[in-house]
């Protein structure tokens, strides 16, 4: 037992977890956590947005896939961290929160800067905690990081009021913590798995579906296992986009509102489906009452919750993806059952994959412009490494990535997939390059998404994390004005954004390097100087502000519904 | 659609009620009723749950209630092997003897208790099944309802359960 301020055993506490860096900013009610962190090993990254910080602490997590840390003062720094905790809940991601509160005695007298941080991300967070009493501190953030990166992970709230703080107690560092109300379900039924197989050798035409419980757990070699030995075809949901190497001939890509045209198709006839670390969001499965009416569902997670929640399982298994994989591989291979690739020939659901897979890459089209948003992925892809991190903002240009960015080390792909946020990609993606320093990262942007949190180009420049902006600048809230186009009689509103401002500018501004491309040579040639530099580059890319996005799945449609092409 | 008891052990800290009612209202569950108490344990309070709804929507509220952290158990309470019983207060009009004495004639057969009168009001206690309480406020709804406070429904499985 040591004597201690509350706010030094959150740092000392932190320190413990392995936490290497926080993102943050400070203010009046964490100035006593500042004040420990000045002494600390912790790198400490100055953010101009705590929203920035949340999504910084998240790409971090992601790449990592290891809780990831923000640090905000009370009231406006507290709320300006939402949109970052309700990102990382909504895609399960585990980020630890960290707010200052004013004093005990104050809370509830709305003081200065009070705002009931707590009762604000109930519903955004997998549990929030409020210590009382500076001696609670170290158990409360060993807590924190046990709930935020065990099971399903998600963010954690820990709100300091000031004077804990401040105050001093005898500290005890727990080793280990129990919470009996939480015990992740990480073992599946094996019996189920058993049933599983049977369901699953038995199949005339199944499918994989790969969400994004495959990346939390790791299980990118499981799933490529399980998928070769029964020469199973994969589609993953977006969230899932990359857990399978999209260059690999089983792999169909995502489904989903804007996917890919096979997989859409194929994954209606499948006569059973193995769903793996997915909750069938209604973006990837479209309307719940049409999606797999007429097949048999496996369904894995680790949430119980998720099982029956959207859709029906026949088979449902709660367990740790990567774990139940593991089972399910032992034992077929007990069963001695690995197909080949001679099934390609003789196998009659994987004639008819690979032929509607030919059929619609054969059937996509671009535009005549010389840059396309298509033609600028296909050409980022080219010249990235296989394992470079890429990320996307919102809109348009995350469907265009979706849709023409191959991953191929699994693992390499996130985005805000649940909530959708604009602004997310910029700041996950520095958070990614701190995770990941040796690989280049890319933020395949949009101007709307960028022009939010573009001020982290200033936390990007002056703490030395070189990443890349993948501007595809159309000028325009592209994705709103292509619902206008099609669904709203092209009564365009509020969605034009006329040039304004000029990117390459804005990154000159702060340092970074801003290159525009209105050539595929230009481009060649931006994206070869942005991967040698040592400096955030912002590659300015103008392309046509009309193009819509296609395959479109309307919304409030099924997957059958999916429009091809305009 | 039927009605269903559900149960849960949850810690006795401050905030818990409002992140299990916040569930609901968030995921859109609807609740008929809910009590809260003590238990057995000190630090364990048991939060009592009656809703109206399918086999499906309860095993979903089941499931998003054992996600909740601070819930320690949650049990779906066979109706037919449960004590289940709530409470109410109702206070009537009632300002000519002969209408007290009806009223506490029903009183009686219900097996309710007067628990005040005033000159012109008479308030009973009524303890049973949530279907008793409501045999008995339609028939003496009639009298006039003035107030009326009912508990919510408070239950436990028959028998040793042993965990
Ligand atoms: C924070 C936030 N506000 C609003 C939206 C709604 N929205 C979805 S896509 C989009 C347009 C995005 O524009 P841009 O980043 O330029 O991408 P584009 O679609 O043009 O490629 C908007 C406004 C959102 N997803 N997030
Ligand atoms: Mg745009």
């Amino acid at each position: 037992m040591v004597e201690m301020s509350g706010a030094k055993a959150l740092i000392q506490a932190l320190e413990r977890e392995g936490v290497d860096v926080v993102f943050g900013m400070p203010g009046g009610a964490n100035l006593p956590i500042y004040d420990e962190l000045y002494s600390s090993s912790i790198r400490h990254i100055l953010v101009r947005h705590e929203q920035s910080a949340a999504h910084m602490a998240d790409g971090y997590a992601r790449i990592k896939r290891k809780a990831g840390v923000c640090f905000a003062t009370s009231g406006p720094g507290a709320t300006n961290l939402v949109t970052g905790i309700a990102t990382a809940y909504m895609d399960s991601s585990p980020i630890v929160a960290v707010t200052g509160q004013v004093p005990k005695a104050m809370i509830g007298k709305d003081a200065f800067q009070e705002c009931d941080i707590v009762g604000i991300c109930a519903s955004i967070t997998k549990y929030c905690f409020q210590p009382m009493s500076a001696g609670e501190v170290p158990e409360v953030v060993k807590k924190a990081f046990y709930i935020a990166e065990s099971g399903r992970p998600g963010p954690v709230l820990i709100d300091v009021p000031k004077d804990v703080q401040q105050e001093s107690a005898d500290m005890v560092f727990p080793e280990i913590v129990k919470i009996r109300g939480y015990s992740p379900h990480i073992e599946p039924d094996v019996a189920q798995v058993a049933s599983a197989i049977d369901l699953l050798l038995n199949a005339e035409r199944p499918i994989i579906m790969a969400g994004g419980g495959v990346h939390i757990s790791g299980a990118f070699a499981e799933l490529q296992a399980l998928a070769e030995m029964l020469m199973i075809p994969v589609v993953t949901t977006f969230k899932g986009k990359g857990v399978f190497p999209e260059n690999h001939p089983l792999s169909l890509g995502p489904i989903g509102m804007h996917g890919h045209a096979e997989a859409n198709k194929l994954v209606t006839e499948a006569d059973v489906l193995l769903a793996v670390g997915s909750r069938f969001s209604d973006r990837s499965v479209g309307r719940f009452d049409e999606f797999g009416r007429d097949m048999k569902i496996i369904h894995i997670d680790i949430d119980p919750a998720e099982i029956g929640k959207n859709k029906q399982a026949d088979i449902g298994i709660v367990g740790d993806v990567k774990v139940s994989l593991r089972i399910m591989l032992k034992m077929l291979a007990n069963k001695v059952i690995r197909k080949g690739e001679g099934e390609w020939e003789s196998n009659q659901w994987l004639k008819h994959v690979r032929e509607v897979k030919e059929y619609y890459r054969s059937m996509i089209k671009d535009h005549a412009r010389e840059v396309t948003a298509m033609k600028a992925i296909k050409k980022l892809r080219e010249l990235l490494p296989a394992d470079a991190i890429v990320t996307t903002e919102v809109g348009q240009c995350q469907m265009w990535t979706s849709l023409h960015f191959d991953v191929i080390t699994p693992g390499t792909f996130f985005s805000s997939t649940g909530l959708g946020t604009m602004g997310f990609g910029f700041p996950a993606s520095i958070g990614a390059k701190v995770a990941r320093p040796d690989l280049p990262v890319v933020d395949i942007a949009g101007d709307g998404s960028f022009n939010m949190t573009e001020n982290s180009l200033a936390v990007s420049v002056l703490e030395n994390i070189p990443v890349i902006v993948f501007l595809l600048n159309n000028y325009s809230l592209g994705m709103v004005a292509q619902w206008q186009r099609l669904f709203y009689n092209r009564r365009m509103i509020g969605v034009d954004l006329k040039g304004m401002p000029d990117f390459v500018k804005v990154a000159e501004a702060y340092g970074a390097q801003g290159i525009r491309a209105e050539s595929m040579d230009e481009l060649d040639k931006a994206i070869r100087t942005a991967l040698r530099s040592d400096v955030t580059t912002v590659i300015d890319i103008p392309i046509d502000p009309e193009e819509n996005v296609f395959p479109f799945m309307p919304p409030g449609k099924g997957l059958k519904d999916t429009i091809i092409a305009a | 659609m039927t009605w269903r008891i559900i149960s849960a052990l949850v810690e006795n800290k401050p905030g818990v009620l409002f992140r299990v009612s916040n569930m609901f209202r968030a995921r859109g569950f609807n609740i008929e009723s809910l009590s809260v108490g003590p238990t057995e344990e000190q630090d364990l309070s048991r939060i009592t749950i009656t809703i109206n709804s399918d086999d499906h929507t309860t095993e979903q509220l089941v499931k998003q209630l054992r996600k909740i952290i601070d819930v320690v158990d949650v049990i779906k309470l066979p109706l037919d092997n449960s004590v289940y019983r709530e409470l109410a207060l109702i206070k009537l009009k009632a300002e000519e003897p002969t209408t007290r004495l009806e009223i506490m004639n029903l009183v009686n057969v219900f097996r309710g208790k007067v628990v005040d009168i005033s000159k012109r009001s008479i308030m009973v206690e009524i303890t049973g099944t949530p279907d008793k309480i409501d045999a008995f406020k339609a028939l003496v709804e009639h009298y006039g309802i003035i107030q009326l406070a009912r508990t919510g429904v408070c239950a436990l499985p028959r028998g040793v359960v042993y965990e």
